[in-house]
Order: structure tokens, then sequence, then C-alpha cells
């Protein structure tokens, strides 16, 4: 369970990946190249640590928006998200049907998931019953914002995996705002984690800035999930740096102090120089880090700029899974 | 041939289609020691046990919600809905997610899964017990919508649900539970979703109907047959996909169509009828389409005579078939 330095690296280049990527959908939406951005500037973070602490590939996910930088830990490349945010041909989350950032990735166990928030915590403990009832050795982690924490739907999928003890991590990604509504306005508990223990199961409150800790906590969870132990809260707590979407306007509810002081302490910068003064990265190292991901996302945007629209015929299928075309 | 009633034909299609498949299991409230309030699951418990058939916690919502994520991993649940006046706090689920998953996802994820649900008045049941909520699923494209008028087809209608890869709802026409029995012969077979059928052919006027109203359909017609009224029964059996062919052709022959549902008419599934009767057939109309529905009330009242008034009975649908043949 303990990382090692190569995997260190290898989660800060991810966190580093999915924050440029993010970065140049900002731009392209400002360059009217793009109708919509949802952004997870802020979360890479405990997104890259909870993606590390499971079997990729073999455990499932149900995801929320905001998990760019899980998702490419899971292989969703940067050619297919610019594709998804021009809503071009062959975009593998939907082909193009949904709105960028609700994801799928079918290879990699990710399920499709929808705008309604907190639908996903159900089909989550689903999978898990079903895993449980097959006797396979897997786990599902699903996300989720702090504020849809309200929403019923998250309390029933808890309550299930907590009443069958099913392996399942529910990852909270509190950061501290549901677009305009602060936390303390959605719940009268420090942390969405503290609901856990009115369920019957453990709940815990993570840096979510730190992608080490996350990576602890939840491999942790994965374990116990996998020994037959049930599930597991996990509040990660951090702060969404962005304004909610490219359709939000956060100065009409939070001051620029608030947000620069949060700045200062982006989890990109803090692990960065973490590792540098641990002697794992050197910023020449970093350099190159930087240089690959400039040429990966200037790569994707070429690719999705140049790749063609769905057909209008392709908007009519597939209703029912008799319509659903492999080729 | 077995003579038995609709309910006993539901509980054998589950019994074999588990027997047969052991990824099918059943999730709902009270369906497992006691086999339902209805006793639909009667004996499917002991038989195979509470891993297969599942008590859930009383929440509709995630009986659903767990459902399809279990159907995503590759089971066939059939979730039972105790009454289908509670199945709005798992509407959210089914439209928004079941329906909507193949099409979303581009046809990566699919949702095999059969949703039952007890539909109908005429019980004493009051406004909670006896709703007929079958129109706000008949519009939307990726469920299938399946009301059984008889044991023979719900035997074989519910065994296509079964092995069907997209979400049914399987609405039960509780009234005729016992009430309704019929041959049914022994060993496989199965009735497919999508074609209505003739139950009784005639020349002068067209029922359409389903569930318990094609039960009182076929009476009325007999009834008005002694007068010399020739009536075809055409049973709708699955409101969605519509068998528009069908309905086209069976007016083409008489004439006249008269639409029977115990769901109140404005925005009722016989909206879609009579709209399809008027844009196919009619050049071959004789009369004005009618429709006898249940009133714009909020629900079925509960008290005797309130109840008599929302009703329709073989009684009304007699009259209402005069009064179009002599038109
Ligand atoms: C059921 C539902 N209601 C409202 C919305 C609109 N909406 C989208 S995101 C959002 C805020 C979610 O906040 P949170 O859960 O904290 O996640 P975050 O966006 O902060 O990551 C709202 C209100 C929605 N998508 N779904
Ligand atoms: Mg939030």
């Amino acid at each position: 369970m303990e990382l090692t330095k190569e995997q260190r690296i290898e989660m800060y280049w991810m966190m580093l990946l999915a924050r440029r990527l993010d970065e140049r959908a900002w731009v392209l939406h400002r360059q009217g190249k793009i109708a919509f951005h949802i952004s997870g500037i802020g979360q890479e973070a405990a997104q890259v640590g909870a993606a590390f602490a499971l079997n990729r590939g073999e455990d499932w996910v149900t995801p929320y928006y905001r998990d760019l930088a899980l998702m490419i830990c899971l292989g969703y490349t940067p050619r297919e998200f610019v594709l998804s945010l021009m809503g071009k041909q062959g975009e593998p989350s939907s082909g193009g049907r949904q709105m960028p950032s609700h994801w799928s990735l079918r290879r990699a166990n990710a399920v499709s998931h929808s705008a309604p928030v907190a639908t996903q915590a159900c089909h989550a403990a689903g999978i898990a019953l079903a895993m449980k009832m097959q006797k396979k050795d897997q786990v599902v982690l699903t996300t989720i914002g702090e504020g849809s924490t309200s929403q019923g739907e998250w309390y029933e999928a808890v309550n299930w995996a907590a009443v069958h003890q099913l392996p399942v991590i529910f990852l909270v990604e509190n950061n501290q705002y549901a677009i305009s509504v602060p936390q303390e306005k959605q719940m009268a508990v420090r942390s969405s984690a503290d609901k856990a223990c009115g369920l019957g199961l453990e709940g815990l409150t993570v840096d979510g800035t730190d992608p080490y800790k996350v990576y602890e906590v939840v491999a942790r969870a994965a374990e116990k999930a996998r020994s037959g132990n049930g599930p597991t809260v996990i509040e990660a707590r951090m702060y969404r740096i962005t304004p909610h979407s490219s359709d939000d306007d956060d100065r009409t509810y939070r001051s620029r102090e608030e947000v620069e002081e949060h700045k200062q302490r982006d989890p990109i910068l803090v692990v960065r120089s973490r590792l540098e003064q641990e002697g794992l990265l050197t910023p020449e190292q970093v350099e190159g880090m930087e240089a690959r991901a400039r040429e990966m996302v200037d790569d994707a945007v070429q690719f999705a700029t140049q790749a063609p629209y769905p057909n209008v015929e392709e908007g009519t299928y597939p209703v029912y899974a008799e319509e659903v075309r492999h080729d | 041939m077995t003579e038995m009633t609709l309910i006993e034909a539901i509980r054998q299609a589950m019994d074999e289609e588990m027997a047969r498949d052991p990824n099918v299991f059943i999730v709902g409230e009270d369906v497992g020691i006691r086999g339902g309030v209805f006793r639909a699951t009667v004996g499917l418990f002991d038989k195979y046990g509470a891993d297969r058939v599942i008590d859930s916690p009383l929440a509709e919502l995630s009986i659903v919600g767990v459902g399809i994520g279990a159907a995503l991993y590759g089971m066939k649940p059939i979730c039972e809905i105790q009454f289908s006046d509670f199945i709005y706090p798992a509407y959210n689920q089914i439209i928004s997610e079941a329906a909507k998953m193949c099409y979303r996802s581009n046809g990566e994820w699919t949702v095999p899964m059969v949703i039952r649900a007890p539909y109908g008045g005429g019980i004493g049941g009051g406004l909670y017990h006896s709703q007929s909520p079958e129109a706000m699923f008949a519009q939307v494209p990726g469920l299938k919508v399946v009301i059984p008028s008889n044991p023979y087809d719900a035997k074989g209608l519910l065994k296509s649900a079964v092995r069907d890869p997209n979400p049914v709802i399987f609405f039960e026409p509780k009234k005729g539970y016992r009430l309704i029995k019929g041959e049914v012969p022994e060993g496989e077979f199965t009735v497919p979703i999508g074609p209505a059928r003739i139950s009784r052919a005639g020349t002068d006027v067209s029922v359409f109907a389903y569930g318990m109203m094609h039960y009182y359909a076929l009476q009325a017609a007999e009834k008005v047959a002694a007068e010399g009224i020739s009536v075809e029964v055409v049973d709708l059996r699955t409101l969605y996909p519509v068998d528009r062919e069908t309905i086209l052709a069976s007016v083409q022959r008489t004439g006249k169509a008269l639409i029977v549902h115990e769901a109140n008419l404005t925005g009722g599934y016989g909206a879609e009828v009579a709209a399809t009767i008027a844009e196919g057939a009619f050049t071959d109309l004789d009369a004005p389409v009618r429709r006898l529905c249940g009133p714009d009330v909020p629900g079925v009242p509960f008290s005797h005579p309130l109840q008599d008034w929302f009703m329709p009975n073989p009684e009304k649908i007699s009259s209402a078939i005069r009064e179009l043949a002599r038109y």
C-alpha cells in the first residue's frame, strides 16, 4: 500500500495534465470555440489520490462532473475530452449526446451519469450489490459534491450499502460551495462524513488537497470493502477555485480575497514544491512535464477541431438496446 | 393447459425465469418472507433464498436506483413497487436514469430490468392505492410499458420483459389478480412485447383497452352482441412502443373507435390512441372517436358510491358502445 517514488511522481503528472487540459477548456470557452465548461480545478489532488487507490480497470466508478482528473487516471484521453467539449463524433462518453463532463467510459468500468445530482450514488450501491452476489473481488468508488449529499438519493444509497455491507466508497468532494450556496446552508454537521454515523458506517474526513493522504484513506477503505467489511463515507476537503461553470459569475457571492487566498494553496503548487523539496523532482523535470502536457493538450485541441460532428441521423438512436450499433 | 389466476401466472413467470437464469433476482418491499403484500412472490423466498428475493428498505427510489446499478453490472433485477401509487419517489431514477442510459451513453450502457407495479382502482383503495399512472411512463422513449389483461399474456409478457435488454415497466391490474382466470399452457412460451392483440373480432365498433378495462370491454362486447352490435376488442397490451398498425387496421374495419381506460381523461393514454386514429384513419371514421375514462379528479375516491362514479365498468362501456353504434 506504500506508494513508490514513481507512483508519487505519476500522481503529480496526472494532476498536472488534468489541470492544463481544464485550463485550456476555459480558454476555448473564452474564444467562443466551445459552448460550456464545468471545471475540476482545485479538486485534482483528491481525485488522483482516490483513483490510485483503486484497482483501475477492475474496480468500478460512478463519477460526477468535476472528475476530469479521476477520468484521466482511468485512461480517458485528452483527445476524448476535447471531442466531448466540442460535441464531436466518436466522443466516447455519449457520442455527443450529453453535455461535456458527463462521463462514461465502459472500457474503464466508469458508468454513465446524468445531470440530476446524486443519481449515481444508488447505481454504485446496486453495482456493489451485484458484485457481492457474484462474489467478485471488486469495489465501487462513487463521487459527489458536498451540496448533493443533501439529496435523499444519497442517503438511500449509503443506507443500502450499510445494510448490506456493500463494497462501496462514497467519496464526497467538498469544495465548500454548491454553485453559490456554502456548506453551512447545506448541512448542520461539520463534515458530510459525520452523516455516516447516523447510518451505521464509518465516516472519515481528509485533506483533499493532499493526494497522498487521500490515497491512504481511500486505499484503506478499499481494502476494508474488499475483505467484506462494508462501505465508507470519505469527505475530502478542498476549494472550488473557479466559478461553478462557464455560465456562472462567482463575484456575485464570494470575495476575490477569499478565492486568492485559496489560489495560494493550490494543490498543484503545493505538491510540486513538496516533491522538489523531497528531491523527487527537479525544476527541469517539472518543465519537461509542462512541455509534455502542453503538447498533449495542443494535439487534443487540433485533433478535435478537425474531427467531424455527428451526422444528424445519429440522433435517432440508440433509444433501445436493440438499436446499439457496434462499429 | 391449467387454469390459473393472473397473479399465479405472474408468480410462475418469475419462478421460471429465476430457475432459468441465476442473474434474475427480485427486490422490493415485503417481497421476501411475506411473499409480497399481494402475495405475488409467495414461495420464491423459500426456493431461492434471501440473496435473490431481497426485502429492500422502505424506499422506492433506491429499489429502482439500486436495481439499475445491478443491471449495469449484468444482473437482471425484477423490482417490485408495492403499489403504483408509490412509484413517484422512483420517478427520477426511471426517467432520468433507466430510460436515458442507453441513448445517453451511445449504447455503451444498457439497463435490462423489470419494474412491476400493481395499478388500478375499484378495490376500495382510495386516492393512494388505486392509481393508474401509465400515461406518465408511456410517453418516455427508452422505456417499454406493458399491461397484461389475462393470465396467458401476463406470464408470456413478463417472461419477455425479464429477457428484454431494456427497462420494462410492467403494470399489473391488481383488481384482476384473483378475479381474472384463464388457461395457461404447460411449458415454455413467451408473448412478444410490442404487438397489440385482437381479442374479439367484430365489424361495427372497435374498443381499445388494456388491463382491467380490457376484461370489462370483453364483457361489454358480449352484452351488446345480444343486441346485434358486433364489437371488435383490441387489447393494447404494450402501451409503449405503440402498435399503430393494429389500431389503424381495426378502425379501417369498423369505422368507429371507443377507447377505455380508468386513468383520468385529460392527457391520458387514450389521447395518443385518438391522435393515432385521427392521423392515420381519418377517412375511415364514421363517427367521432370516443373516450371513456376516469374523470379528471386527482384520484379515485374511497367511499363506495364515489368509487363507482369514478370507475368505468361493463355497463358504462356498453352504453358508450351503443351510442357509438347508433351514430
Ligand atoms: C437534482 C438537481 N438539482 C439541481 C441541479 C443544478 N445544479 C447543478 S450542480 C449544482 C450544485 C452542486 O453542488 P455540489 O454538490 O456541492 O457539487 P459541486 O458542483 O460543488 O462540485 C446544482 C444546484 C442539478 N444538476 N440536479
Ligand atoms: Mg460543492
